[in-house]
């Protein structure tokens, strides 16, 4: 329903409307990424913002990868009991 | 929007649908729905994916016969993230809908390879260019498009949108698998020290 709404106002002529959606929406991911944040430069291009924003979920994809092969690892050694109830002391406290 | 979302997955939103009405007359008709930071970095968020994670990750270890692969692990990590969304974003709709269609995505993608060679690269050249963005800009927007699940025919503004929520998702994801790997090692550590210990204690 929501695609629909986004299509008819595409259709509308409205680039005007969706330049300042894109320029609004970039900004906001400008503060996401690290990378972009620490360098603190105000004028930063949209298509630098997204490259660094491909980089960075493809490292943080990356890490996810790293940290399930860790798991996956350790939990073949651990038995699922001990290790259950390690997490979920540790959790409560 | 609650009725299309209670379509897709009958069982697991038939509950959230009924919260849903309860709460639609109170929040304002166009209001967006609460992406962003402040959702996922709530450290109640994250201890409640650590819990669902072991859960889903135990649940993975009782059946003998799948072993627990590191893929198993991150379709668990995955699947877990995208139910902690509630089904607010696009992205973990796709995620949890993509494991049921699996093979029909294949199925898919097989046809999908086979037309695209056959047009070769006359229809590319020849795509009217309705929104007049810069071909380099484009691309980027194509393989964000492609980084984030479910958001290939996206329009710009929503990819953004999705992909802000998506980030944050994934480092509050990233943290929670760190903390567990932390908490396992520590576990395993003990373990063999105890059983060190009391291995020294038969022989004494």
């Amino acid at each position: 329903m929501s695609s629909r709404r986004s299509r008819s106002r595409q259709s509308s002529g409205a680039s005007r409307i969706s330049d300042d959606q894109i320029a609004d929406l970039v900004s906001r991911l400008q503060q996401l990424i690290p990378e972009i944040r620490n360098r603190r430069s105000d004028k930063v291009s949209a298509s630098k913002v997204l490259q660094e924003t491909c980089n960075y979920i493809r490292s943080l994809h990356r890490e996810v990868d790293d940290l399930s092969d860790r798991l996956s690892e350790l939990l073949e050694s651990t038995d699922s009991d001990s290790a259950q109830a390690a997490i979920i002391r540790s959790l409560l406290m | 929007m609650a009725e299309s979302s209670s379509i897709s997955n009958p069982d697991a939103n038939s509950n959230l649908s009924r919260k849903r009405r309860k709460i639609e007359p109170k929040t304002p008709a166009g209001a967006p729905t609460e992406t962003g930071r402040p959702r996922w970095q709530n450290d109640v968020e994250q201890q409640i994916y650590s819990l669902k994670l072991v859960d889903a990750l135990c649940h993975l270890r009782r059946p003998d016969s799948a072993a627990a692969t590191s893929r198993a692990v991150r379709d668990a990590a995955d699947q877990v993230l995208a139910v902690s969304a509630r089904g607010k974003t696009r992205w973990s709709r796709a995620i949890l809908t993509g494991r049921l269609s699996l093979r029909l995505a294949h199925i898919n993608k097989k046809h999908k390879k086979a037309a695209k060679r056959a047009a070769v690269g006359e229809s590319r050249t020849k795509k009217p260019a309705v929104q007049k963005k810069l071909p380099p800009l484009e691309k980027k927007v194509k393989v964000l498009s492609r980084l984030v699940p479910g958001c290939r025919k996206v329009s710009l503004p929503n990819l953004l949108e999705e992909t802000t929520d998506y980030i944050a998702a994934l480092e509050m994801q990233v943290k929670a698998m760190t903390f567990l790997t932390g908490l396992l090692n520590g576990a395993v550590s003990s373990s063999a020290a105890a059983s060190g210990d009391s291995s020294l204690a038969d022989r004494g």
